[in-house]
């Protein structure tokens, strides 16, 4: 077990705590920065999508796991990112500008949607933003002049100031240092007053109101952040599948990356990361199982029913997510042999006080 | 000018009025409590005080500026806070986080500087610690700084919802039944650091309280309440004397 003994207030600032937290974070980027080297054509593309999907795990992580809204309909923010992006690089907009605005656009989105937020919760903001997917997928379809409707929309290669970004690697180094970039946002947003605020409203909207937390002001700013971050990841998307078309935006969409945050672990940034990477892993492990099957056991909708199922027993028997079962079995080893059964056990909250709104 | 004063306040729910034409004038520095019998209606004055509900009547002025009409954030913006009867921290979050959300009034950085977490960040993030923890300091919550707050025992948690309204660095602090649910001892505690916030933070407290015991240890002026309305005002004897205030408890003598 380590101890960390504490001199000044800095010190809990500093992103890198100990030795340990340099030397595992230290290997993990070295590892990611040799990808090319080490990594096929294909687990190259894996790890590509992993990143795109981590920066949306973090956007809806900010929004869900920290903030407390539902969102059934980040899937439209993934494609006004994508499409923003493909319609600017169209008009020969230059990638760092033609992808801020991917985030931007998406942010503005983001606060309209937000806006029915501060007056619905729960349920009733999930089949909002629900509806709002829908609209904006039938908007996209419909919209043929600018979107191409069903026929889609293609996209070229990256082009950052003149270097084509064209091999595997150096799209892979992009969505890299997106990924990276975005983690340290967040991180940073969430260690200062507003990311605060964003737990405050999670926990208790009434005592955060009465904290003199503008109750209006930060949900829409959870908002327009989380959109932000899943704009970016829309673009790189539309960049990686090169052509992107509505139906890849649909509810299902949604529900995936909703699944990500769930899988990975509420709350927690690392939780993003974890559960982008197991949905993508998780249908290449399913086709793998497939070829062993017999038939008989292998139909085609073998995925979706695995995806359900694998939500399902995540809910019932670890809430907390990949990210929660590694903190307990670290803790497992930090104790040995002192752990408890109990110990991540979260107690029922004493009776709240009486709910004002 | 009054330092705090609540005129002719009312509101109904419906049919039921739950206060009635309450007028009363708290002044810097004292402790002034609300008693009365369940359903007087001394948390809803308080949930009035904080806006949570919009009064039906009456004006309520703080430092000469009407509350009446503002919204719920802006009351913590001006230098109210307070506690709740049954507790309402930020569970999932440690208790130096909540402590810290108390900070949120005095935030000076943007959006974008918190991105970047900027020098003024920094320094703003290690002034506010400083602060905190003098508030940590204060209640002796040091040990429980890291933990969670929904693995903590009640009567931590009641500490800790009274720091985190210190840490606002109040000028009025409202606290709904700081000693329900506590034991004897702990409502020692309570006593002495509800003295001690008037008399050294020199915040002004207006409590609401059940535990006579404490009401006249700490407590300058007592009104009481019944059904709504005022019954009684004045120095803690004064009020349990009174025949409204016996009545009112015990009922009438037959």
């Amino acid at each position: 077990m380590r101890f960390i003994f504490k001199t000044d207030y800095g010190q809990d600032l500093r992103l890198i705590k100990h030795s340990g937290h340099a030397f595992w974070y230290g290997l993990l980027m070295l590892v990611l920065l040799a990808a090319p080297w080490w990594a096929g054509e294909y687990v190259m593309t894996q790890l590509q999508f992993i990143c795109i999907y981590s920066i949306v795990g973090f956007g809806l992580m900010i929004l869900t796991g920290f903030t407390g809204q539902v969102s059934l309909g980040h899937a439209a923010f993934l494609a006004v990112g994508a499409y923003t992006e493909a319609l600017m690089q169209a008009a020969g907009v230059p990638f760092v500008i033609s992808i801020t605005c991917a985030a931007l656009f998406s942010a503005a989105l983001g606060i309209i949607i937000g806006l029915p937020a501060l007056r619905l919760k729960g349920i009733y903001l999930a089949i909002a933003t629900l509806a709002f997917n829908v609209i904006v997928e039938e908007i996209i379809t419909r919209w043929h002049r600018l979107t191409g409707g069903n026929e889609g929309k293609h996209l070229k290669p990256v082009d950052l100031f003149g270097w084509k970004l064209e091999s595997d690697a150096e799209f892979y180094y992009l969505c890299l240092a997106l990924t990276v970039l975005c983690c340290l946002a967040c991180i940073n947003l969430l260690r200062s007053p507003t990311g605060r605020a964003f737990v405050a409203i999670r926990d208790s909207e009434i005592s955060a109101s009465c904290m003199g937390v503008n109750l209006a002001w930060y949900k829409t700013m959870a908002f327009a952040v989380s959109a932000a971050l899943t704009g970016i990841g829309g673009a790189l998307y539309g960049h990686k599948l090169a052509f992107i078309s509505p139906e890849q935006f649909t509810l299902f969409q949604s529900i995936e990356l909703i699944t990500i945050v769930i899988l990975g672990g509420i709350g927690f940034l690392h939780g993003a990361v974890l559960g982008a990477a197991f949905i993508i892993v998780l249908p290449q492990a399913i086709s793998i199982a497939k070829g062993w099957l017999p038939d008989a056991f292998a139909p085609a909708g073998l995925q979706a029913v695995v995806f359900g199922l694998v939500l399902i027993l995540f809910i019932i028997f670890e809430p907390l997510g990949l990210y929660g079962r590694w903190l307990k079995i670290r803790t497992w080893f930090e104790l040995f042999p002192f752990y408890r059964k109990g110990m991540f056990r979260r107690q029922k909250s004493y009776t709240k006080s009486e709910r004002v709104r | 000018m009054s330092f705090f004063k609540v005129e002719n306040l009312g509101i109904r729910f419906g049919g039921v009025v739950a206060v009635d034409g309450v007028g009363f004038e708290v002044n810097r520095g004292e402790v002034y409590t609300i008693i009365g019998p369940n359903g007087a209606g001394k948390t809803t004055i308080f949930n009035l005080v904080g806006l949570l509900y919009p009064a039906t009547s009456g004006r309520i002025v703080f430092e000469d500026r009407e509350l009446t009409g503002l919204a719920p954030h802006s009351v913590a913006e001006l230098g109210i806070a307070r506690t709740f009867q049954n507790i309402e921290l930020f569970e999932h979050a440690t208790v130096l986080q909540n402590l810290l959300i108390g900070r949120h009034r005095h935030r000076s950085t943007s959006l974008w500087q918190e991105l970047l977490f900027t020098r003024a960040v920094q320094r703003a993030e290690v002034a506010a610690r400083g602060v905190v923890e003098q508030v940590i300091d204060f209640l002796e919550l040091a040990k429980y700084r890291d933990s969670l707050v929904v693995g903590l025992p009640y009567g931590v948690r009641k500490v800790v919802e009274l720091g985190r309204a210190l840490a606002t660095e109040p000028k009025l602090l409202l606290l709904d039944e700081p000693s329900s649910g506590l034991n004897p001892e702990e409502t020692d505690d309570m006593a002495f650091w509800i003295e001690d916030i008037k008399k050294h933070l020199g915040i002004t407290v207006l409590m609401v309280e059940h535990d006579m015991n404490l009401v006249s240890r700490v407590s300058d002026r007592v009104l009481a309440l019944n059904l709504g309305k005022v019954i009684a005002q004045g120095t803690p004897a004064e009020v349990q004397a009174h025949p409204a205030v016996i009545e009112a408890y015990l009922g009438k003598a037959a």
